[in-house]
């Protein structure tokens, strides 16, 4: 099995969100940056059970400047075998799922991984371009994933209940919680990780389809006002006045 | 509040999520390596996994966690720098150092675990065993499936343990060994003991001794209020047959013992300022968050003088310690250098923990908390090891050229 595993690089989840003072621009200045859990979790961790129950390769596939060499790192001490890094900034999801995508076509990929989102903005788009790029299956939230040769068992989380589902490699997932269990590098797979490559390649043309224009904070949330149970007439009286939400 | 515990209940994994960010006010980790944060944020969360869930509990029962060997093995905390051909990690000092910080952030009695195992049970089997040796003990010790102890102090020798009683006899192709030692930790579940006793010559010699060699016996000391989650006891040694090959070769004096202690010390002085920092972070997190006279305690004069003090003295111990861990790379450290850190440092976490103690006023002294732990586990990291004033002895000695121990 030769697996792609996409993994991101996201502020860790206390740091301050803060932006230029344009508000064009996140500032991560003094932030500290982690693998995106659920690509380092689940996403990694299934991939590398594969790997052990039946052979094959993990690779790890980052978009991003050499400063993200320290998240790729951890990857590679966790386990998988090497990484290739596209040496460019991950200016959107489109651009993301391009090099995915083009990388993929010149290399066989028979499970292409990814978290079901990134804890940064959410927006859980890469996996599904790139898959759509590539024309293949791709499963998104995945809780459990049972291989049996090329054919996969994959029980995907939807509203209320559970889905599962059968495709055949070559398919994408995205990991959900579930899909597996957090392992920790530990020391003797950090001094390996040193001997891993890290393969650096340019990007692929692809034009940003998106650009921010400007971010903004959430409002400031407003007072909590208490009041008595006995007194349902004012909390009526102040949602429809005041919330206008009646 | 947690409810008293009754110590025949099952221990539970509590759900109380640990909350400790590290505290880096000069920006050290611009000093470390990818590595070096690597090893340290991995051994981070494997203490907020394993460790911190539990070991109120344990402490409080008076239990070692034994479970955490095995866990402490995959992780690579035993003897971290020795070579990875013996089942170790090939790492670098500062690595050792950081594995040490993050374990006595968890708890001391956790980090004694592994200081014991690594520096005191492996580096000697290392440095002074026989290949044979090394081949027989180092992977076992490194996977956790043995379990080892050092035994130097006595009963009667405490700091001067070149006045040790403890000796061994030329019987052919064993020596027999005769004596006692006190306070040895891990010794009532070790496998085996690393042992210094003084030969017919008088000479200071060091052997492995295996639990099971008739004669030999390990009673546990009980009683304890400090380093409660760490199994402490006596090594009895009645006519106990020790192999000749089991008996390190070629060092001959105090300089085999001291050599490991400079290396459990080593890890000490970076082990403490784990146990400070989690000091401090409760303690900034708690005045921030716990208000009296209508504003939070952090914003009250007398409360900053504790904390500004508190990081101050962290960020001097981390220097203290880097500077420390880049001479050991360099293999240039001194065994006074180590002095000078193992003394200011556990003394710079013990009077941390007393100011972090009060800055939470009685919660301060629940198991709510892990400061008044930290407290009690401090005073025994004040002493073991050399204490406290022993070291200060010994930078005495180095500085002026005249020793004052005796
Ligand atoms: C929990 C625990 C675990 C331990 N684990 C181990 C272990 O695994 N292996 C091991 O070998 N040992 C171990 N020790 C023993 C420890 O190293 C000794 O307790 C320590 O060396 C001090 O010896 P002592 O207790 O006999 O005190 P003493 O040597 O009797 O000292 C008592 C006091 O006298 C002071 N003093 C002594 N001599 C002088 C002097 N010349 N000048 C000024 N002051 C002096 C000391 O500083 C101290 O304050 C452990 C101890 C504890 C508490």
């Amino acid at each position: 099995m030769n697996m792609l595993v996409c993994v991101s690089r996201t502020p860790e989840t206390t740091a301050p969100v803060k932006f230029s003072a344009d508000m064009s621009e996140y500032d991560g200045s003094g932030v500290n940056f982690i693998m995106n859990p659920y690509d380092e979790w689940y996403a990694l961790v299934r991939a590398l059970e594969v790997k052990e129950s039946q052979g094959g390769k993990v690779t790890l596939f980052h978009v991003g400047g050499a400063e993200s060499d320290a998240v790729i790192r951890k990857g590679l001490a966790i386990g998988a075998d090497d990484a290739v890094r596209v040496d460019a900034a991950p200016s959107s999801s489109m651009f993301v799922a391009k090099q995915i995508a083009e990388y993929c076509k010149a290399n066989a990929i028979d499970i292409l991984f990814f978290g079901k989102e990134t804890i940064d903005f959410n927006g859980a788009e890469v996996g599904a371009m790139a898959a759509e790029m590539l024309d293949m299956p791709y499963i998104s939230f995945a809780i459990d994933m049972q291989l049996d040769g090329n054919n996969a068992t994959i029980t995907r989380e939807i509203e209320g209940g559970k889905e599962v589902g059968e495709v055949q490699t070559p398919f994408a997932l995205s990991a959900a919680k579930g899909l597996a269990e957090q392992r920790i590098a530990n020391m003797r797979g950090i001094m390996m990780s040193k001997r891993k490559p890290i393969n650096v390649i340019p990007a692929a043309d692809a034009a940003d389809k998106a650009t921010v224009v400007k971010y903004a904070y959430p409002d400031a949330g407003g007072d909590v006002v208490y009041i008595e149970p006995d007194n349902m007439d004012e909390l009526v009286r102040r949602l429809a006045e005041e919330a206008k939400v009646l | 509040m947690t409810n008293h515990q009754d110590h025949n209940t099952e221990i539970v994994k509590s759900t109380k999520t640990d909350r400790f960010q590290g505290h880096d006010y000069y920006n050290v980790d611009d000093l470390l390596t990818t590595e070096h944060l690597l090893v340290r944020d991995s051994v981070r969360e494997w203490v907020k996994q394993e460790v911190s869930p539990i070991i109120e509990q344990y402490a409080e029962r008076a239990m070692y966690p034994r479970h955490l060997v095995k866990g402490l093995a995959e992780i690579g905390a035993f003897g971290p720098s020795l070579p990875e051909k013996y089942g170790c990690g090939g790492l670098d000092e500062i690595s050792y150092g950081l594995i040490m910080q993050e374990l006595e952030r968890g708890d001391s009695g956790i980090r004694s675990a592994a200081s014991v195992q690594g520096s005191l049970v492996m580096y000697p089997i290392y440095k002074y065993g026989t290949e044979e040796m090394r081949m027989k003990y180092l992977p076992k010790l490194a996977s956790g499936e043995f379990i080892g102890c050092f035994g130097l102090t006595e009963p009667d020798h405490g700091s001067n343990p070149g006045g040790m009683i403890t000796n061994i006899v030329d019987d052919g192709d064993c020596y027999i060994l005769n004596g006692a030692k006190m306070w040895i930790t891990n010794s009532p579940i070790a496998d085996v003991a690393v042992v210094w006793a003084k030969d017919e010559e008088g000479k200071v010699r060091g052997m492995v001794v295996e639990a099971g060699t008739p004669g030999f016996s390990a009673p546990e000391i009980h009683g304890k209020w400090s380093l409660r989650a760490s199994i402490t006891g006596e090594l009895v040694f009645e006519d106990v047959r020790v192999p000749k090959e089991n008996v390190f070769p070629d060092i001959k004096g105090l300089r085999g013992p001291l050599s490991c202690l400079s290396k459990a010390r080593y890890g000490i002085a970076w082990g403490v300022i784990g146990a400070a920092m989690d000091c401090y972070d409760s303690a900034l997190r708690y005045s921030l968050e716990r208000e009296q006279f209508g504003k939070p305690i952090a914003g009250f004069q007398l409360t900053q003088k504790k904390l500004a003090e508190m990081i101050t003295e962290i960020t001097k111990a981390q220097l203290l310690a880097w500077r420390l861990g880049t001479l050991a790379n360099e293999g240039k450290a001194t065994p006074a250098q180590i002095s000078m850190a193992k003394r200011n440092n556990v003394h710079m976490a013990l009077e941390i923990a007393r100011e972090a103690r009060q800055i939470h006023g009685g919660m301060g002294i629940t198991q709510e908390y892990s400061i008044m732990r930290h407290m009690m586990n401090l005073e025994t990291v004040l002493t073991y090891e050399g204490t406290h004033d022993i070291h200060l002895l010994i930078t005495g000695h180095d500085v002026t050229g005249l020793q004052a121990f005796k």
